[in-house]
């Protein structure tokens, strides 16, 4: 194998990691409220504009940024909780699917109108230059988004189910009047999941956005990413997730260096629809 | 013996509209009320009756303005010539979508539909045969009336009308029709329906694809009244967007709300445009989705239902005289 085909495959680990942890977020609200939020990937795009706001206005990189966007994104999670999901959670399958829809459309069309259509960027600096690791050339930006990803998801994973906090969630996703009858607060605990999901995507967003384009329609693509992390690695499942972020992220590395970088997004698609044709419940998902 | 009564009063108001307010703006308006009611309507019947929430129309709704132009930019045909080509195309297309994701729940077959509409608009704006980014043009001078090029809006607005009509025509016989029936048994519980023996996954299968075939019949439409197509106009998810919110806002699931919805977004949107410019663009999709939100969240039945209700509890006991059409609804 050469040496630049290794370097294809790590590149893509590295923003498979960052995948998968704002997938996480989608796969935990999914499988605990059987809710999907079409503004996922929206507020990932928040998270990048929080970045760069950071930046702007304070100087700082993502060392700063991240954890600022983390927490601007989980407050937003607990609002969208309160004030729209614990509502149409009842309501009728309309309800649900056009409620986030239309937040997604309010948060990137907010952003439009405030920051315009032009693709922004952090300088190419902002973490470090460029390393090379025993023969692959390794940007510290992608590095350190990667390695975060990496540990975040994983810690994600302890929380849910080594942790009593954990314990409480998986016990409302299972049966949430039997956890009520226990001594549970459904209603706290799914404003919690909003909020580390919501959070994991601000960090994500935060994450990428020191090597990404910045750019409002950026989280369409990356909704759709989550989407088919999710559907490949099964509803929530955060070790699935994992999994088939690092998967799709090499696959899109390895499609763009094949292919074409304009086809790599079409091959991401493509592999989409082809599992729900033929396997519905994700990679390891049960029947 | 009311209802038709009713109809016939709207329909004399929309066919006397343009001669009323014969302004071009006020003629192209109406024009395009119309036509956002067609393909609002369209979806309707699979978004509202069906209960299954399609993100992707704007395949079909692109199937048809890309299969009108190209009958002209490849063939030199009409327009109008495509339309046929576009349907085959659009009713193909949802039963491959349709196929394997109606069988699952609702969520799968929006995300799938949001998947199908981006892999088309990439596909196209990659392919040199359709224009690429470019898109495809229709006639620049118009040769004969088939070509359908007016520079009024006046004869678009009646051939919208009268293509409206039959649109709601089939919507009506389909809603009042065995399919009708198994489609609201579904929307309210596909498991009590299918145990009662509605065929639902095929029942749902045939809306999507009429849904499909319709919507692409307003793509051409759309196609000859601009005069070109391009992968944003035809194929952009915002198209989807509007289509949907229109059907929401109106009333899913009832035959006149896309219609009320098109009467009231699409002077909100020329007039945001016309007072804001390009600026207005981005707002004018902040109040789409706030306006979505608004909707889901305190009135999922839409405008005609909130209407309905009022309206209601007005007459109080006495027969409940609301919108033709539209009293089979619950």
């Amino acid at each position: 194998m050469s040496i630049i085909l290794v370097q294809v495959i790590v590149g893509g680990l590295l923003l498979g990691a960052v995948y998968a942890l704002f997938s996480s977020g989608l796969t935990l609200v999914w499988g605990m409220m059987n809710i999907v939020n079409f503004a996922h990937g929206d507020f990932v795009m928040l998270g990048m504009y929080v970045a760069f706001v950071v930046y702007t206005l304070l100087g700082a990189g993502p060392l700063l940024g991240a954890p600022i966007a983390m927490l601007v994104l989980a407050t937003v999670g607990v609002i969208v909780y309160f004030g729209l999901i614990r509502d149409i959670m009842k309501g009728p399958m309309l309800a649900q699917i056009l409620g986030t829809f239309g937040l997604a459309l309010l948060l990137r069309y907010s952003v439009f109108w405030w920051f315009g259509a032009n693709f922004l960027s952090l300088p190419e600096n902002i973490v470090g230059g460029t390393y090379e690791i025993l023969g692959l050339r390794l940007q510290a930006s992608r590095l350190l988004a990667g390695a975060v990803a990496l540990l975040v998801t994983l810690g994600l994973h302890l929380l849910l189910t080594r942790t009593s906090l954990g314990s409480k969630m998986l016990a409302v996703a299972e049966d949430s009047t039997a956890a009520q009858l226990m001594g549970i607060r459904p209603d706290t605990m799914q404003a919690i999941a909003w909020a580390i999901a919501a959070g994991a995507t601000g960090l994500a967003g935060a994450l990428i956005a020191t090597f990404f384009y910045i750019v409002p329609t950026v989280g369409e693509t990356l909704g759709i990413v989550a989407f088919v992390t999710v559907s490949l690695g099964g509803f929530g499942s955060v070790p699935g997730a994992l999994m088939a972020g690092l998967l799709i992220g090499v696959i899109e590395s390895l499609s763009a260096y094949w292919i074409g970088a304009v086809y790599k997004d079409m091959v991401v698609y493509s592999l989409f629809l082809g599992f729900l044709w033929f396997r519905p419940q994700g990679l390891m998902g049960k029947t | 013996m009311r209802r038709y009564v009713w109809a016939s009063v709207v329909l004399a108001v929309f066919i006397a509209y343009p001669l009323l307010f014969s302004t071009p703006f006020e003629q192209r308006l109406g024009a395009l009320v119309l036509l956002y009611a067609i393909a609002a309507s369209a979806w309707n019947i699979v978004g509202g009756y069906a209960g299954q929430v399609s993100v992707g129309h704007v395949v079909f709704f692109g199937c048809g303005a890309y299969a009108a132009m190209g009958a002209y930019a490849h063939f030199g045909l009409s327009p109008l010539v495509g339309i046929p080509a576009g349907i085959v195309a659009s009713v193909a297309i949802a039963a491959i979508i349709g196929v394997p994701t109606l069988r699952l729940s609702g969520h799968y077959f929006s995300m799938a539909t949001i998947a199908v509409a981006e892999l088309s608009r990439l596909i196209v704006t990659n392919t040199d045969y359709l224009g690429a980014a470019v898109g495809l043009s229709g006639p620049t001078v118009p040769r004969n009336v088939f070509d359908l090029s007016f520079i009024s809006a006046l004869p678009y607005y009646y051939l919208f009308l009268a293509i409206l009509s039959l649109t709601l025509g089939i919507t009506w016989w389909m809603a009042n029709s065995r399919m009708g029936f198994y489609l609201r048994a579904i929307r309210d519980s596909e498991r009590a329906a299918r145990s009662l023996g509605a065929p639902a996954s095929r029942t749902k299968l045939y809306a999507f694809m009429l849904s499909a075939g319709l919507t692409s019949v307003a793509g051409a439409l759309y196609a000859m009244m601009f005069g070109f197509v391009d992968p944003e106009s035809g194929l952009g998810i915002l198209i989807s967007v509007k289509i949907l919110i229109m059907a929401a806002l109106g009333g899913a699931g009832l035959l006149f709300g896309p219609l009320v919805g098109a009467a009231m977004l699409v002077p909100l949107e020329e007039i945001s445009n016309n007072l804001l410019g390009g600026k207005g663009a981005g707002l004018t999709f902040v109040v789409y989705g706030a306006i979505i939100v608004l909707i889901a969240r305190f009135q999922p039945g839409g405008i005609v239902t909130l209407i309905k209700r009022l309206w209601a509890r007005r007459g109080k006991a006495a027969e409940a005289p609301v919108a033709a059409g539209a009293s089979h609804a619950p």
